[in-house]
């Protein structure tokens, strides 16, 4: 079996509890309080990250390395929480994780940082991400690395990937209408932009965290500052639409009548 | 003045999708009334017929790139041939469908041509011409909305589906200029590692996402949990979900808690996948009407019925999230009681 390269991007987002409130400076827009928010890796890229070591594990030898753009320390506080989870290696940026930052100059930066990491074999390179973040949600900043990287072979929303004993990737992506697309690439390189995947969370390993305490702290020492380009985009206008409706609470309708009641909506 | 260019594709039926012709409507609010150069780029098998289904649509100029390799969905060669059109035309202004094959490669187009990207956009403002053209679309995942422009060109917009009136005109024969993206022996084997076997339906088995139902019926963890009578009843929620499902025409929706418990092991609805999860970390389908059952109405769910517009819910609690202004009307009431009479009235 051929041990991949797997490279996966993802990145912190603020808590999906938390209450969010857009800002307007004159650096662009930004979230009140942004650097106070509790943060959680971002959804989608940690099911890249958790079918990453899944498969790395699958294929003896293969390496999997999670790079990571975001402000440092928050970045520190999130390894807390997934170091445990799966076995990487990190490669930190240290820059701004807001989703008003342009995905281009994002992934430029990414693309810059993968091509940089020591002993990557770019014939055996599994780019890995989320479909879509959950601070921009644009679904471009991965191919657009994968681009940038000359990928030609990507796959998006992907919930599933079989890597068969002759080499080649079968991959299943998602489509309109709760479909799958299916398609078979000869092996790698190719970009794997995933959705849901079919792992759940793994539980705390105490000794995958042990081992990767070891290279995640070099690597935040020595994350490299990137200044995100703020002038591509200008924003006019960024807000919550009141979006509060007025709820009726119907607490003493009968069964009978509340199936009427939602019949005749139904109908209507 | 813009040069603008809608890219378009056809589907596995050789016709072009609904959100093709919205995505034209989109393209014709910003050509300030047929000022601005307008053409029209198709990829796909045979593209002469849909290409005709739009022929009155006023654009200058219609190119289509038609090649076997153009039959399925493939990054590397719809990057090819959309290339080829961007090429040719040498647009300003780009606009394409959100439909699963162009979100997969329309990102590297971007990169390819040294454009600007922007995805799932829900409104564009042409302002007078001359002005910028502004654009909208929703950041951290449906909860807040931002207007913005960009200078550089090309400049590719994205338009999400159910946002924009779809084009509606005459049909009529075009001349349609073909573009070869590639030499003689079509696509070579750098385009073609990929090979694409074709469509597969959820693992759910019941195909049970209805994008263009009036109603949308979600399911939530309840059903699946102790009742009164402290039993679960998990064989009879899928029975009165699957009738309601057929009675209502409806698409069938979930909340992540329900989705996740067949990873988890626990007894499941098997018409359920992860597919079918709305939300945060789901989608956020379009449908007029959406109703909640069983469902707590936490934030992270409901931030996936952004676009749905008529909102109720069915909870034994009065305090769920749904009935703190986030649905229209709240019924407190047992689900399978009332699912059942539902499913009587509609005749299941
Ligand atoms: C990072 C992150 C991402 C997330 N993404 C999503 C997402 O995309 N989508 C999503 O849905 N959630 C998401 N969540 C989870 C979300 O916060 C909630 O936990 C989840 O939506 C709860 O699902 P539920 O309402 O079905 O279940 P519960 O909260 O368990 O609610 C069950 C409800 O069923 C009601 N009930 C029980 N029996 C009956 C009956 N007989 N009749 C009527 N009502 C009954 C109960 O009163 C209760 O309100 C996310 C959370 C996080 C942290």
């Amino acid at each position: 079996m051929t041990p991949f390269h797997i490279v996966v991007c993802g990145s912190l987002v603020p808590d999906p509890l938390q209450t969010l409130e857009p800002t307007l400076g004159p650096e662009g827009p930004g979230l009140k309080n942004e650097m106070m928010l509790p943060s959680v890796l971002d959804p989608w890229a940690g099911h890249a990250l958790y079918e990453a070591a899944s498969l790395a594990t699958k294929h003896p030898e293969s390496r999997v390395w999670l790079v990571s753009l975001g402000p440092k320390a928050r970045l520190q506080q999130l390894m807390m929480s997934i170091a445990q989870k799966a076995k990487f290696e990190l490669v930190a940026i240290d820059s701004s994780a807001s989703g008003f930052i342009d995905a281009q100059s994002v992934a430029r930066t990414l693309a810059t940082a993968i091509d940089e990491i020591d002993g990557l074999d770019k014939n055996r390179l599994l780019l890995f991400g989320g479909c879509a973040s959950a601070s921009r949600d644009a679904g471009v900043t991965v191919q657009m690395v994968g681009e940038l990287l000359g990928l030609t072979d990507q796959f998006l929303a992907v919930d599933e990937l079989e890597a068969r004993d002759d080499g080649s990737l079968r991959v299943l992506e998602r489509i309109e209408g709760g479909k799958y697309l299916a398609s078979t690439v000869r092996g790698a390189p190719a970009v794997v932009a995933w959705a849901t995947g079919k792992l759940p969370e793994p539980p705390n390993n105490p000794q995958v965290g042990m081992q990767n305490m070891r290279t995640i702290l070099p690597a935040l020492q020595k994350a490299k500052a990137a200044i995100p380009n703020r002038n591509s985009i200008h924003y006019q206008e960024v807000a919550i639409p009141q979006q509060k409706r007025e709820t009726r609470v119907v607490k003493d309708m009968s069964v009978d009548e509340i199936a009427r009641e939602i019949a005749d909506w139904i109908r209507g | 003045m813009e040069t603008i260019l809608v890219l378009l594709h056809i589907d596995e039926s050789g016709n072009l999708p609904r959100i093709a012709f919205e995505a034209l409507g989109a393209a014709c609010e910003l050509r300030h009334g047929g000022n601005a150069n307008f053409a029209i780029g198709i990829i796909g098998g045979d593209i002469e017929s849909a290409a005709g289904k739009i022929g009155g649509c006023g654009a200058t100029s219609f190119f289509g790139v038609s090649h076997p390799a153009l039959e399925v969905s493939r990054y590397g060669t719809d990057l090819a041939a959309l290339g080829a059109l961007v090429e040719k035309v040498a647009p300003t202004l780009i606009v394409a469908p959100s439909t699963s094959r162009f979100a997969r490669v329309l990102p590297g187009l971007a990169v390819r041509i040294g454009g600007q990207i922007d995805t799932h956009i829900t409104s564009i403002d042409p302002g007078a011409e001359g002005d910028a053209v502004f654009a909208e679309r929703w950041y951290y995942r449906q909860r807040m909305k931002a207007k913005f422009t960009r200078d550089a060109r090309p400049w590719i917009l994205v338009v999400d589906g159910g946002a924009f009136e779809p084009w509606k005109g005459e049909t009529g024969s075009v001349a349609l200029q073909m573009v070869s993206p590639w030499a003689e022996g079509g696509p070579g084997d750098n385009v073609t590692r990929t090979q694409v076997s074709g469509i597969e339906t959820g693992e759910s088995g019941t195909q049970t996402i209805r994008p263009d139902a009036d109603l949308l019926f979600v399911a939530g963890a309840g059903w699946a949990k102790k009742q009164a009578d402290g039993q679960t009843h998990v064989p009879k929620a899928e029975k009165l979900i699957l009738g309601f499902l057929e009675g209502a025409k409806a698409s069938l929706g979930s909340s992540k808690s329900l989705v996740d418990q067949s990873s988890e092991g626990q007894a499941v609805l098997t018409c359920l996948s992860h597919l079918n999860q709305v939300g945060q970390t789901g989608t956020t389908p379009r449908h007029q009407k959406g109703l909640a059952t069983c469902c707590h109405g936490e934030e992270p769910h409901v931030v996936g019925w952004r676009f749905v517009q008529e909102r109720r819910a069915v909870n034994l609690d009065a305090n769920c999230g749904w009935a703190r202004g986030k649905a229209d009307v709240v019924y407190v009431a047992d689900a399978f009681e009332v699912v059942e009479k539902l499913n009587d009235l509609l005749g299941v």
